[in-house]
């Protein structure tokens, strides 16, 4: 058979305010029939203005060179997408190629049901004769890509649905027009683990019941390494290397492909050995039956994000708090630094409760998800590393306070060069430099650091998490780690505290809670978890298919 | 705050193309072209704005244009060009009085309202309701009475023109803040802020305040046309600014009413244009700010360039 796509010699840049701006800079890929092939590389490398191209999706500030042609696999392809016409490309999407996209909140509309949706497609392409027959074709291939009730589901609005079950409805979208490819850009990159690794096994089925061809673009070499039968790594613009993944995975030939794997965290091989942390003196932070609820809107009850959780994080303790979206990871770290009122129950620092008048403010750290916008864009970073000693250690002058703020900028290695630049013109990694500086400036002995390392790229989180450990050894300060990601926590935790619903269903030494768990979920947890092996990835698929359906069944 | 429109406009003289730029061009040059009358009124005038005669000779009523009166005189005897270029000095003294009067009060309460929240903030926002419900030319009517008993002096009449537009812009002020403070409020950098110990005073002007302001010099424009537009409309009306105290378009317009009809067209048309001029010179430079300031509104020309290898580094 011949190749679905094929992407020839692809040059694209952007107009912009600084002028022509390359993105993509001579890539070519080939996708065959049934094949699935991952473009993986990090943020900035192109890999999704190469996606969108495949479809034509490019704004009208980008220039396009090269060819990217289309086919439907019975004979070699020779529709060129990008010189197609408007009705061509209308006539090509949907049918040849279809796109899934990272957030499936966005990319339904949120005033028509899912059927309507669904069955617009059919109709813009002429599919199903009568509004009835399309219809049951639209509950027909919600039933195929798993959505229970699809008779019922279909009537609903997206917002009625679930994260997964919104991109099943998207896949459902792609495969009920019969396309032969799916392009799917970080399909489950907004998903929870667990959903995520439903919507892996769904786009396993893609290929293996109705042989459709996959284009994932990914930046987790867990989900390559789970579904892709080749992969091409792009940096920069350019693909730097493509080849079947075991052996990518087992011998990367490009010294980038070599240094990309080496900074993922592999699950399972990563628990650290560290001396176990002074566990005498008293707790740092203890929190006894915490609850902490947001207030609902008026005459509602409100919504209960921690539900009567307890721990303590000893001095000099590292405690991992993993959990999915919405287990009230974040609002424990948000209560313990004062940001969030506490409902009921006990929370203490360093001794004594926190209370309205004697907060935390000043006396912890805190790291927050997103450096780009947890600084201030007018304040340079010296001025924004330097602002805690300036609101609180005033007495010191104005030089000295600069001199501290450059010693910590020095701490987290960044050159001296930066203090004076502003936010925007650092990148993530050296953004989250500065903030763990700022975090650190008036030695705090606690530490709460809020997803640190989710909005980085893998190689910049591989340094971050590396510093954070050395910053944590030689300042000896006890942390609260928040994260989704269990391979990040093995890391960095001595001890994990596993969240669901708001409640702790499973806690201690993070060897044992991650290796050996107890509780089912965080069984479920660790099961969807993929790793970035494909011959152990496929034995774990095995294994966790059990874990996962009991976990669907139980749910 | 208006350093910051300056600081602003060569960035935004670059970027842009076609129409866009056009317009902020044009805005920019008749904006500018007032600042620099008014600031060079009195030598750039051939007379004083309330002088009748030269020597011992009155000029004489409705001359015709000719060598000594470019612009012919009025029916009073003023001469119309010195009345009209004494006239920018008069727009541009109200444009300051009511920008002061309606941006400082809008931006405070905004950022208190915004950042604070609660009981406050709901009165705040209540009251600012209430204020849009006043006709200003009325307000503005009854504030000149107030100041100057219906004598119409110069600072009586800037005061009600003033005050009047600061009425009904205050609110748009404290809307655009608010909006925009409750929206910083919620980014990281504040929490960053707090968890800190910043106090919220601190916090308010060092960090939510700048960050807050970024479209109020688009406002600015619209204020400053206001302004003119209202005082010319109290003169026009008989509640401006009598001749002896100052220059001023409206009332010139108004006296030139009857003009009009017999033939004179030299009264009317100047200070007309003065008006119209002026106010569709900051309107455009606030229309072309407003559209070269969001990139999407912004036009970029795709047209292919060489490739410049390397340019683009990711790290």
């Amino acid at each position: 058979m011949s190749d679905l796509l094929r992407v020839e010699d692809l040059h694209v840049d952007f107009a912009t305010d600084a002028g022509q701006a390359p993105a993509v800079r001579g890539v070519s890929l080939s996708v065959a029939p049934g094949e699935v092939l991952a473009l993986v590389g990090e943020s900035g490398s192109g890999k999704t203005v190469t996606a969108r191209s495949v479809l034509g999706l490019l704004p009208g500030t980008a220039t396009v060179r090269g060819r990217v042609l289309l086919g439907d696999g019975t004979r070699e392809p020779t529709e060129d997408v990008l010189t197609a016409s408007a009705a061509r490309l209308r006539a090509l999407r949907g049918t040849h190629a279809a796109m899934v996209f990272q957030e499936p909140a966005t990319a339904l509309n949120p005033v028509l049901t899912i059927s309507g949706q669904l069955t617009e497609g059919l109709r813009a392409h002429g599919r199903g004769g009568s509004r009835a027959e399309r219809r049951a074709l639209a509950v027909e291939w919600l039933g195929r890509v798993g959505i229970p009730d699809p008779a019922v589901r279909a009537g609903h609005y997206p917002h009625q649905l679930s994260g997964g079950q919104k991109q099943r409805a998207v896949i459902a979208m792609a495969l009920a027009l019969g396309t032969r490819l799916i392009v799917a850009d970080e399909p489950t990159t907004a998903l929870d683990v667990t959903v995520q690794a439903e919507i892996l096994e769904l786009l396993h089925r893609c290929r293996t019941d109705f042989g459709t061809a996959v284009l994932l673009i990914t930046h987790n070499m867990g989900v390559v390494a789970d579904l892709a039968d080749r992969v091409a790594v792009m940096r920069a613009g350019r693909v730097v290397e493509q080849a079947p993944t075991r052996q990518l995975f087992a011998a990367p030939a490009h010294p980038y492909t070599r240094e990309l794997l080496a900074a993922v965290p592999d699950f399972g091989t990563g628990v650290r050995e560290r001396p176990a942390a002074a566990a005498d003196g008293a707790p740092v932070v203890r929190a006894g039956r915490l609850v902490v609820e947001h207030p609902g809107r008026l005459g509602r009850r409100g919504f209960r994000a921690v539900d009567g959780v307890s721990f303590e994080i000893r001095p000099g303790e590292v405690l991992g708090l993993v959990g999915e979206s919405g287990s009230g990871k974040t609002t424990i770290g948000r209560a313990i630094a004062g940001l969030t009122p506490v409902t009921s129950g006990e929370l203490e620092l360093f001794g004594a409760p926190l209370t309205r008048r004697r907060g935390s403010a000043g006396r912890i750290g805190y790291v927050f998800q997103d450096p780009a916008t947890s600084f201030d864009p007018l304040l340079t970073i010296a001025e924004s590393v330097a602002e805690p000693l300036v609101v609180h250690r005033r007495e010191l002058g104005a030089k000295e306070i600069r001199a501290r703020a450059g010693a910590l900028l020095e701490a987290v290695q960044l050159p001296r060069g930066l203090a004076d630049r502003y936010p925007h013109e650092l990148s993530g990694g050296q953004r989250q430099r500065a903030a763990l500086a700022r975090a650190l400036a008036l030695r705090p002995t606690l530490l709460v650091a809020d997803e640190p390392t989710s909005a980085l790229d893998v190689s910049v989180q591989a340094k971050v998490l590396d510093l954070f450990t050395e910053l944590q050894r030689e300042f000896g300060f006890a942390a609260l780690f928040v994260s989704h990601d269990l391979a990040v926590v093995e890391r960095v935790a001595d001890r994990v505290a596993v969240l669901h619903r708001g409640r702790i269903v499973e806690e201690g030494l993070t060897g044992l809670v991650l290796g050996s768990p107890r509780d089912d979920y965080t069984r479920r947890l660790v099961a969807a978890l993929p790793v970035p092996d494909p011959v152990r990835q496929a034995r774990r698929r095995r294994q966790a298919s059990d874990v996962l359906e009991e976990g669907v069944a139980g749910a | 705050m208006t350093l910051l429109l300056v600081r602003r406009l060569p960035s935004r003289l670059r970027t842009g193309a076609g129409v866009q730029r056009a317009m902020l061009l044009t805005g920019a040059v008749l904006t500018g072209l007032f600042v620099l009358t008014a600031a060079l009124g009195p030598l750039a005038a051939p007379y004083g704005h309330a002088q009748l005669r030269e020597g011992a000779d009155l000029f004489g009523s409705q001359q015709h244009p000719d060598g000594a009166h470019p612009l012919g005189t009025t029916i009073a005897g003023y001469d119309v060009l010195s009345r009209t270029i004494w006239g920018t000095r008069t727009a541009l003294l109200i444009i300051v009085a009511a920008l002061l009067l309606s941006v400082l009060p809008g931006t405070v309460l905004g950022l208190v309202s915004g950042y604070l929240g609660g009981r406050l903030d709901r009165l705040l926002v209540g009251l600012a309701d209430a204020l849009y419900a006043f006709p200003p030319l009325l307000l503005a009517i009854v504030v000149s009475i107030v100041i100057s008993g219906g004598r119409s002096s110069l600072a009586g009449g800037l005061g009600a023109g003033a005050c009047s537009v600061a009425v009904s812009f205050v609110p748009q002020y404290f809307r655009v803040v608010r909006a925009e403070v409750i929206r910083v409020k919620a980014e990281p950098f504040v929490d960053a802020a707090r968890v800190i110990g910043t106090g919220p005073w601190r916090i308010m002007t060092r960090h939510v305040l700048r960050n807050s302001v970024r479209t109020l010099p688009l406002i600015f424009t619209i204020n400053a046309s206001e302004a003119i537009l209202t005082l010319a409309g109290l003169g026009f009306l008989g509640f401006g600014i009598e001749p002896d105290s100052g220059a001023e378009w409206g009332y010139d317009l108004n006296r030139a009413v009857a003009d009009v009809t017999s033939g004179i067209w030299w009264t009317a048309l100047p200070p007309g244009l003065g008006i119209v001029l002026t106010v569709l010179g900051t309107t455009l430079l606030g229309e072309g700010l407003t559209d070269l300031a969001d990139p999407r509104l912004r036009r970029r020309s795709g047209t292919p360039a060489a490739p410049t290898d390397g340019a683009g580094d990711d790290e």
